[in-house]
């Protein structure tokens, strides 16, 4: 009855004449699309089985094999569509929550597509990142409104009267987002945390725990404290960096999460402290926290338990009254506000909510940036914006509508190898990411993926340079909150108000 | 593209305006005839303690409506249209009045010096008038200063004020090649507020973020452009949070972090917190200016200096400028120091301390008005 109803979603072609029957892609797929039939001597295929990561495709040592889209559709409607009918016909099997891993694939409007960076042209001239220094040097944390000075010696030098509260120091304003252990495998955070100390920036742990082999890199890492708790202890807490409370995540504003049991392996009941083998689930809100004043009572106690040493962050998803709210946590006293969009990734979700729960991390941003600028708190607080970052020019429209770095987890995924299949909640990953199965984690060799995300990040950074230095701007706290720079294509005018821009074509 | 010049008197000796017009007119090419002007320090020795505001007015109804806000704000000593050369080169200049004024005793609430009261009076009134919308423009508000400034070469805008008839102790000028604002009389430089006056050459490429970091702190830029930013930068930073005005330089165009990461680490430590907590006053691009106080004039370069400034002294003044030109030009004296300050390296000159002050401007005398900068 199921396999009637549903269509498959991909179709496996082999090209005969190239297939050697080395069964090499069916060792590489855990979903098991691909056997060989012992008795026909013949590799073969099920298409209901594929999940579209293209790792057997990849692998094939020739090339006999293409993984497309399957063509056969219903009968075309606009409404009920295909993915409509589908998950009523899934649902019906099963009487089941949907799930997806990754962000939202449906269609909505991106404001970074429809934002336009200007350049400088004879009267201010651009820059030069060859020539003249290009400066993304980047601190993040609380900084009072005013310096206060005291002169020294005979020639009265000022000399810094007081002590700033603690800062992290990025190289270049982008960080790795919070992807937990358990959630990804411990090649793959062990490859985030390695290239995060190389390129002078952070990693982030997520609530999967901080495991001790990996202390080596606290100078680069946030950890996290979400609504389970997992891991959390006084070690732990100050090992790190900065510590960054987790009230929600763009994927799933409102909603906890759920590490199956199967996947808390040894070392995963080690550093979340949790027996082997049971489930670890992240309940809805912090049951310490239902209110602004929680939340303050906790930055405080986290803030005693790292002797004011390290800065506090508060993450929280993208929505509809995000300015407000940053507002709150600002005043409760986080030194920095992550707000996740509604676009960023997820290890799983319900996919109703991943699709429509939450607001554009582009709009959030711009409405929280604003209302601490009103408010004359902005100072107290650097602001860190994630959630659908696909590249060096969405990181430059992030930090000129106000953010003072930005979050990438799904692009750093996907320099490592992840092909965007959405199954990360099956803990099949063929890429050896989103997994705990050993035979799949040794995939994935953390040498090479370290490299491959420090040469991402300074890839990013490198264009990053240019398009500042086309703005005739040297350094990168010249272009945070400097609007002016941007303009609108394709956007309402109540959209443009809201972002701070001006449309194209609108000078000065 | 534009030029920019200042001349200062060392020991506070007065000198014509003639000499400031000769320099600028040397920086000629610079500009394109759409804005020149110049400020004057110790220009009204027989009003030094009024505050004296010049004001461009579109019409004579908004010259009623503004003198209504100043009666009701100030006691006004005197008032009177700006003596001008009516002059066919000199299109359509708008109605220009002086005015000098005495603030009524302020209420002590606030906190601060009475000089600082003062200027925040000062500060909130020009504000006010050049956000009113009533078309009315204060183009200097300082005590013992005024500028003059409009749209026209250096020549003709010194010719229309009659800016022979005025001796100061410091002059600085600008001759203007408008960029992104149309030339207008009030887009003209210097820009003014309280004591501070500007000029400056350049663009600005932060210029955004400066804006945004201003009007959270209620600066109304009403020009919208860079140089009036910039001075409200400078106003910001050395009467609200009081710094030191070499200190208020490095936050505007502060070394590069790797010159500060090989500072010892006291200065270190200052470096980095003031470009932590300064981020968004950092000004970016093109940048030449001269800055005029009460103690003397200041100019500074960007960071990587993409606009020339030259400094010099000889016996008893001090020149900065655009171009050495303008300096040679009106040099009375043995040049000495000729120097081109590297970026973002502020040269300052302020009046010698003196004995026998030139009367009758004693009202410089940084003793007794104990300005800030001094």
């Amino acid at each position: 009855m199921r396999h009637k109803q549903n269509l498959v979603e991909f179709k496996i072609i082999r090209d005969r004449e190239r297939c050697i029957q080395c069964e090499v892609c069916a060792r590489q797929c855990a979903f098991e699309a691909h056997i060989f039939d012992a008795d026909a001597r013949e590799m073969e295929s099920v298409d209901a089985l594929c999940a579209g990561c293209q790792r057997c495709v990849s692998l094939c040592p020739t090339r006999a094999l293409t993984v497309i889209k399957n063509p056969q559709e219903f009968r075309p409607d606009s409404y009920w569509t295909k993915n409509v009918l589908q998950g009523i016909y899934k649902q019906a099997d099963t009487g089941g929550v949907l799930l997806s891993g990754m962000g939202t694939d449906k269609i909505y409007k991106s404001y970074w597509d429809r934002i336009l960076l200007d350049a400088s042209q004879v009267t201010n001239p651009s820059i030069d990142p060859l020539r003249e220094p290009m400066e993304l040097r980047t601190y993040l944390g609380a900084k009072p409104e005013k310096i206060e000075l005291r002169s020294v010696g005979k020639t009265r030098k000022p000399r810094l009267a007081v002590k700033l509260a603690p800062q992290l120091r990025l190289e270049t304003p982008i960080m790795f987002s919070a992807m937990s252990y358990g959630a990804i495998s411990y090649n793959t955070i062990t490859a985030l945390a390695r290239a995060a100390a190389k390129s002078g920036t952070f990693w982030n742990t997520g609530e999967g725990g901080f495991p001790k082999a990996l202390y080596e890199y606290a100078p680069h890492t946030i950890v996290q404290v979400a609504s389970g708790r997992f891991g959390v202890h006084s070690g732990y807490l100050n090992a790190a960096s900065a510590v960054e409370i987790k009230i929600g995540q763009g994927a799933k504003p409102g909603i906890g999460g759920h590490l199956p049991g199967e996947k808390v392996s040894r070392l995963i009941s080690e550093t979340r402290m949790i027996p082997e083998g049971s489930d670890a689930i992240s309940p809805a809100p912090h049951h310490d926290i239902y209110s602004i004043e929680d939340l303050a009572q906790l930055i405080g106690a986290l803030k005693e338990a790292t002797r004011y040493e390290k800065p506090i962050s508060v993450k929280i998803a993208a929505v509809h009254n995000a300015a407000a709210i940053a507002s709150g946590i600002v005043r409760a006293g986080a030194d920095i506000v992550a707000i996740d969009g509604f676009r960023g990734g997820t290890g799983a979700a319900p996919t109703r909510i991943r699709d429509n729960v939450g607001i554009p991390i582009e709009l959030a941003l711009a409405s929280v940036d604003e209302r601490l600028r009103k408010e004359g708190i902005r100072h107290r607080a650097s602001i860190v914006a994630g959630g659908g970052i696909r590249n060096s020019a969405d990181v430059v429209k992030a930090i000129a509508l106000g953010a003072d770095a930005v979050y990438i987890a799904t692009s750093a995924l996907v320099a490592v190898g992840c092909h965007m299949c959405q199954k990360c909640y099956t803990g099949k990953c063929n890429w050896g990411i989103a997994t705990q199965n050993d035979y799949l984690v040794k995939r994935l060799n953390p040498d090479i993926a370290s490299e491959r995300l420090s040469n991402l990040l300074k890839a990013w950074s490198r264009e990053i340079k240019e398009m500042l230095g086309g703005m005739g701007i040297d350094a990168i706290e010249s272009l945070r909150g400097n609007r002016l720079r941007l303009r609108a294509v394709d956007m309402t005018d109540t959209e443009m108000t809201i972002l701070g821009i001006k449309p194209a074509g609108e000078s000065l | 593209m534009c030029g920019i010049i200042g001349i200062i008197n060392l020991d506070r000796r007065r000198f014509s305006g003639e000499l400031i017009a000769k320099g600028l007119s040397h920086l000629k090419d610079r500009g394109n005839g759409l804005g020149s002007g110049y400020a004057g320090y110790g220009i009204y020795p027989d009003n030094p303690d009024d505050w004296c505001f010049h004001i461009f007015f579109t019409s004579e109804d908004a010259r009623l409506k503004t003198e209504q806000r100043l009666d009701a704000a100030f006691k006004v000593t005197k008032k009177e249209p700006l003596p001008v050369k009516p002059m066919t080169s000199v299109k359509r200049p708008p109605l220009i009045w002086r005015y000098f004024l005495k603030i009524p005793a302020i209420r002590p609430t606030s906190t601060g010096s009475a000089e600082e009261r003062e200027k925040k009076y000062i500060f909130a009134l020009v504000m006010e008038i050049n956000s009113s919308g009533e078309g009315a423009f204060v183009a200097s508000s300082g005590k013992n200063m005024g500028i003059f400034k409009g749209v026209g070469f250096p020549d003709e805008m010194a010719e229309f004020y009659r800016l022979d008839e005025y001796r100061a102790t410091a002059w600085t000028a600008h001759n203007r090649f408008p960029t992104n604002t149309p030339g207008w009389w009030g887009g003209a430089h210097p820009f003014g507020l309280a004591e501070l006056s500007l000029v400056h050459n350049g663009e600005i490429s932060s210029f955004g973020i400066n804006k945004r970091y201003l009007e959270s702190f209620g600066y109304h830029l009403a020009l919208q452009t860079d140089s009036e930013a910039i001075l409200y930068l400078f106003d910001f930073l050395t009467r609200i949070h009081r710094l030191p005005l070499e200190i208020a330089a490095v936050a505007l165009t502060p070394p590069h972090w790797e010159i500060i990461d090989c500072l010892p680490p006291d200065e270190k430590k200052l470096y980095t917190a003031l470009r932590m907590i300064y981020a968004s006053c950092l000004i970016n691009g093109p940048s030449a200016l001269v800055l005029g106080f009460d103690s003397g004039m200041m100019g500074l370069n960007d960071r990587i200096k993409l606009r020339p400034l030259v400094a010099a002294e000889s016996k008893s003044f001090a020149y900065i400028s655009s171009e050495e030109s303008g300096i040679v030009a009106v040099a009375r004296e043995k040049l000495k120091k000729i120097r081109h300050p590297a970026a973002g390296e502020p040269v300052i000159f302020k009046y010698r301390p003196t004995k026998n002050q030139i009367k009758p401007v004693t009202n410089r005398d940084g003793s007794k008005t104990g300005g800030h900068q001094s």
